[in-house]
């Protein structure tokens, strides 16, 4: 058995470089010759663009370009797109509006590209940014989700209305035939609050065109670079695909904001060559990143739940306001639709769901995945109305759940929202949440914290997500312009090391650990054997990337197809050199032996034969070296439960979370100690989310939280000591490794539970973030009833 | 950042000859509010004249039954200097709340309040223990130097070199940190001196500002059941997206009771 193979708490490989500051971050990486990119950004939320002066700012010190929306024009570059085409109800597709690289005739959103100036360095590229004259017309703003069906204004004048596209899922007929014969009707209104991803690295480029070679190389923090490269040739045109490399160094966080194609990366790869290959870079400032990363979230919903006299549940209808922002980002009509409406039942067995979707474009930032997208809404819209349901019938929430949930004899489970559960035991997650948390000793808690002053609550969730994305033919057929498969070759050297190469990217997920781990007990080599390459597109075979927690469960799975190609090519060479039949050969920890003899050779003989063929089987190729792809047969469903207990102080709102249990089944687990880290941000993030995080634009459409002064980001001191468990998870069947994917979870499933403990201690819900002026708020309501008037 | 002129004069004298008739040089202290706005762009000043060289503006001395602090001792040397902790711990464990690490062991006394920002720390103490603030030409009292947001009685060629703060009997200061910034939305600052008790207010207000019912509440009996009586009008108090007046003037209240239940 190798030491550090699956199941090992291995230290992460990458920690030494990253914990030393030896991390190579994209704008760590300077050029010869390179030039300063910077962009000129739109003040106004929607205004139309009458004229762009550059003269004064080409003529200033150092500037090498002035280039505008006019300047893409000319160049015949095309727009940005959205990759994924939702239907409305009436069956149309869904309205798009162009997308440029740059502003062309109106600024839709505040810090919308509006000009790029390339200088020597980067502080004459600000200078001349500031001589940059824009006649701008102001145009009233689409600001509100609430009011963009009827703002008086339209944020793309090519579309009749606001509304992007109005999608429906679940069977309605049968939703309202069993509201009508519910005993129970639970109804709920919330808003599920928008969020700026704040990786710590803001986003960067470098465009470097070669005229010698004319070929481009692209350094971007991305995601997936190959999408990236598929994107910016096959729609944008900036490149040809077999002439650009896509490289995505060391990414400091990503949380899906770094999956999709700015208009930043295709303006300084364009740029280089409009300054005859000079590389250009760009760096977000903070406050840029603010102001022009896709943010995430931004629901308004309406649910209802019909309940039968026995708690059980009978039908769940949901109407829901998505925000799009100005533009279609690369994945965002997805989100709000397949990523969430097919979700919404949850662990539970109810029969008839309807969902419908209203997106509508506003004059903000486009909106698209963040850490979980659609998901995280889906899960916390559902665990919210549960909890009320049970408040409102009077039955302890953790045990109306139980009643309702899918039971582990019914999987595979088919839902009413298109998805089949591969496996799954949600009594046995929150049996173990149940227990770990004390459930039973609450009261007594409860009555001690009352004794000092505070409202003691406890809350629950027990989310589930589908991970793994995704089947290409299923997501094909729903809208996807992409398949969501994987690729992965795996090369031994001469002297039996392994590089092994991966299409995904990690940036935070410790695939470097991870896949080597793998890999090394998959090949019964040491884990030290084993380099894991990734982030090249010239090193690195085709993949989509890295979101939707899919890496181990698509990517790892491609690893170790590959991985079994190489064994058994080496059992064949075993053979041919034991003079046994191939059917004889048992390989296990690294040696192919005969069976039921002491006769083997090991892994390295067996590669060193392979390099050196002297002595080898007639008709095989040399070498060791395969490349697979994988294209998983279903999605995978982590689920489980998590408990929030906290104490909120009645004299001013503020809330304390005390402890914080989750109880997760993430299949198989490859390296514990990394799947709980995960667990730990993604908590911190739906902790933030609910208590902390909330991204608020003012009428005009300013964002009034721009900043590390008023936008809350969730810090140590904000969170508790996680209780953390990944043991005995249901392996998924949609790989072989049994694995489903551990990075969204924590951010899907802690909103509900903190919000559901709030509920539970002041005895009505507030909206997140639950700040403390809205939990005093709500107090002031409870306590002291509406004089009549 | 814009290009300007850097000096770093060795004395108050120097530093104030650069100042005069320079009217667009701007004195740098710690640095922890005025270089992010200078790297935002956000200020062009024609010179910045570095006070870090200052030996005369730094450091804690016991002065006249009280405390004289140079303007140029970080907030981390209050929190953790020996004689402050003796003589005014209130002021110690505020000093031990400004921003993060770093921020306290760059930022400086005499830069907070010569910023005077509506929601720092400082001012409050200055003001309830009523403090004396000495620059380089005249001492005057801590109330008649804060004189609105962002706004001192400092003149454009006067530089503030220390402040006195005599010894209260009893004082604390609690606040409520904005969780983002963590500023005070609500800062209460509560002293009980020979002279009677005061108690400043930061956050809440345009600046900082005496809540004088509850002075005279706290004056005849100085417990938090004194304050019970007291309302607290949310008029002139701030209203943004952190906290609307009527919250803040909630919080001043309950901010000051258990200011008074601190100070004991």
């Amino acid at each position: 058995m190798v030491e550090k193979g699956i199941g090992a708490r291995v230290l992460r490989k990458e920690d030494q470089r990253f914990i030393t500051g030896r991390g190579r971050y994209t704008d760590d990486i300077n050029q010869h010759g390179q030039a300063h990119a910077v962009f000129l950004r739109s003040p106004h939320a929607h205004a139309r663009i009458r004229g762009i002066d550059t003269g004064a700012a080409e003529a200033m010190p150092g500037v090498l370009a002035v280039l505008t929306g006019q300047d893409v024009k000319a160049d015949g570059l095309g727009n940005l797109v959205c990759g994924w085409l939702v239907k409305s109800k009436d069956g149309s597709p869904m309205h798009m509006g162009p997308h440029p690289l740059l502003a062309q005739e109106k600024a839709r959103y505040v810090g919308d590209r509006v000009a790029v100036i390339v200088a020597e360095t980067l502080e004459q590229a600000h200078d001349a940014a500031e001589a940059v004259v824009v006649d701008y017309e102001e145009l009233g703003p689409v600001v509100a989700l609430e009011r963009a069906h009827d703002a008086g204004s339209l944020v793309h004048d090519e579309i009749a209305s606001n509304l992007a596209y109005d999608w429906e899922l679940g069977d309605k007929a049968a939703v309202d035939a069993a509201f009508a014969k519910a005993a129970h009707v639970t109804r709920i209104d919330l808003v599920n609050n928008r969020l700026v991803p704040n990786a710590i690295e803001p986003r960067a480029a470098i465009g470097h065109y070669d005229p010698g070679m004319d070929h481009y190389t692209l350094h971007v923090t991305s995601q997936n670079p190959h999408v990236h490269r598929l994107v910016m040739s096959a729609f944008v045109g900036v490149a040809p695909e077999h002439k650009l490399r896509v490289v995505a160094p060391d990414v400091g966080g990503g949380f899906g904001s770094k999956i999709f194609i700015y208009g930043e990366e295709c303006v300084v790869l364009w740029a280089s060559r409009k300054v005859r290959g000079r590389p250009v870079k760009w760096t977000a400032d903070r406050s840029e990143a603010f102001l022009s990363d896709a943010h995430g979230r931004d629901h308004v919903s309406h649910a209802e739940l019909a309940l039968d006299q026995d708690g059980g549940f009978l039908a769940m209808r949901v109407n829901t306001k998505a925000n799009l922002g100005a533009y279609m980002s690369t994945f965002s009509s997805c989100i709000p639709t397949y990523l969430y409406g097919t979700l919404l039942a949850g662990q539970y067995k109810t029969p008839a769901i309807y969902c419908d979707v209203q997106a509508y474009y506003t004059n903000t930032a486009p909106v698209d995945a963040y850490r979980g997208a659609g998901r995280p809404e889906a899960s916390f819209l559902i665990e919210t109305l549960v909890d009320q349901a049970a408040s409102e019938i009077g039955m302890d929430p953790a045990e109306l759940r139980r009643k309702n949930f899918v039971p582990k004899t019914a999987f595979p489970y088919q839902t009413p929202v298109a998805l089949t559960y591969d496996t799954g035991d949600y009594e046995a997650t929150l049996d173990e949440a149940l227990r770990l948390v004390d459930w039973k000793g609450f009261a007594a808690r409860k009555a001690e914290s009352e004794r000092r002053g505070r409202l003691r609550g406890i809350g629950l969730s027990c989310y589930i997500e589908a991970c793994g994305l995704a089947p290409s033919q299923v997501v094909g057929s729903l809208g996807a312009g992409v398949g969501l498969w994987e690729s992965a070759k795996v090369r031994f050297s001469h002297t039996g090391k392994v590089q092994a190469l991966t299409g995904t990217h990690s940036h935070g997920q410790g695939h470097e650990t991870t896949f080597a781990q793998l890999v090394s007990e998959k090949l019964g080599i040491p884990y030290e054997d084993v380099e894991v390459i990734h982030g090249d597109t010239e090193k690195t075979p085709v993949g989509m990337g890295t979101y939707g927690s899919r890496s181990l469960a698509v990517g790892g799975e491609a690893l170790a197809k590959a991985c079994d190609k190489l064994v058994e090519k080496g059992r064949k060479i075993a053979a041919h050199l034991l003079e046994a039949s191939e059917a004889d050969i048992e390989f296990k920890d690294g040696n192919f032996t005969v069976a039921g003899t002491d006769r083997s050779k090991s892994m390295g003989e067996v590669v060193f034969t392979a390099y050196v063929p002297h002595n080898y089987p007639a008709g095989l190729e040399p070498g060791m070296e395969e490349s697979a792809f994988f294209d998983p047969p279903n999605f995978t469903y982590p689920a489980g439960t998590y408990v929030c207990e906290l104490e909120v102080d009645p004299t001013t709102g503020t809330t304390e979370i005390l402890r914080f249990v989750a109880v997760d089944d993430f299949g198989n687990v490859i390296n514990p100690m990394i799947v709980e880290g995960q667990v730990h941000g993604g908590l911190a993030q739906g902790i933030g989310q609910a208590l902390l995080e909330g991204a608020v634009y003012d009428e005009s459409g300013q964002l009034l939280t721009g900043s590390y002064m008023d936008y809350t980001m969730p810090r140590a001191d904000d969170v508790p000591s996680f209780e953390v468990v990944t043991a005995s998870g249901t392996a998924s069947h949609a790989n072989s490794l049994g694995v489903k994917g551990c990075g969204e979870a924590g951010a899907i499933g802690a909103p509900a539970a903190v919000i559901n403990a709030i509920t539970n201690a002041i005895g009505r819900r507030v909206e997140m973030p639950a700040t403390p002026e809205k939990v005093w708020r709500a107090l002031q309501n409870t306590q002291t009833p509406q004089a009549a008037e | 950042m814009y290009s300007f002129e850097y000096h770093r004069p060795g004395s108050v004298a120097e530093a104030a000859q650069l100042l005069t008739g320079n009217e667009d040089a701007k004195l740098l202290a710690g640095g922890m509010t005025y270089i992010p706005t200078l790297k935002q762009r956000l200020a062009q000043p024609s010179a910045v004249i570095d006070l870090g060289g200052i030996a005369e503006l730094k450091g804690i001395k016991e002065e006249a039954g009280g405390l004289t602090i140079g303007a140029m001792t970080t907030h981390g040397e209050v929190a953790s200097s020996a004689a402050v902790r003796q003589a005014i711990p209130a002021l110690a464990a505020l000093a031990s709340n400004i921003g993060d690490a770093q921020v306290r062991n760059r930022g400086t006394i005499g830069g907070s309040i010569s910023n005077n920002d509506p929601a720092a720390d400082y001012p409050a103490a200055l003001v309830a223990l009523g403090a004396t603030v000495r620059t380089s030409k005249r001492e005057l009292a801590a109330e008649d130097f804060f004189t609105g947001m962002f706004e001192t009685a400092l003149e454009e060629d006067e530089i503030l070199t220390a402040v006195h703060l005599p010894k209260p009997e009893k004082a604390a200061y609690s606040k409520f940190a904005n969780p983002a910034s963590r500023y005070a939305i609500v800062g209460v600052f509560v002293a009980r001196t020979a002279g009677g008790v005061r108690v400043a207010v930061t956050g809440a207000g345009p600046a900082v500002f005496r809540a004088t019912e509850m002075e005279q509440a706290l004056g005849g009996n100085f417990s938090a059941a004194a304050l019970d009586n007291v309302t607290v009008a949310a008029d002139a108090l701030n209203s943004d997206i952190h906290a609307s007046a009527d919250y803040r003037a909630h919080l001043v209240k309950v901010m000051a009771k258990r200011a008074v239940e601190a100070a004991g």
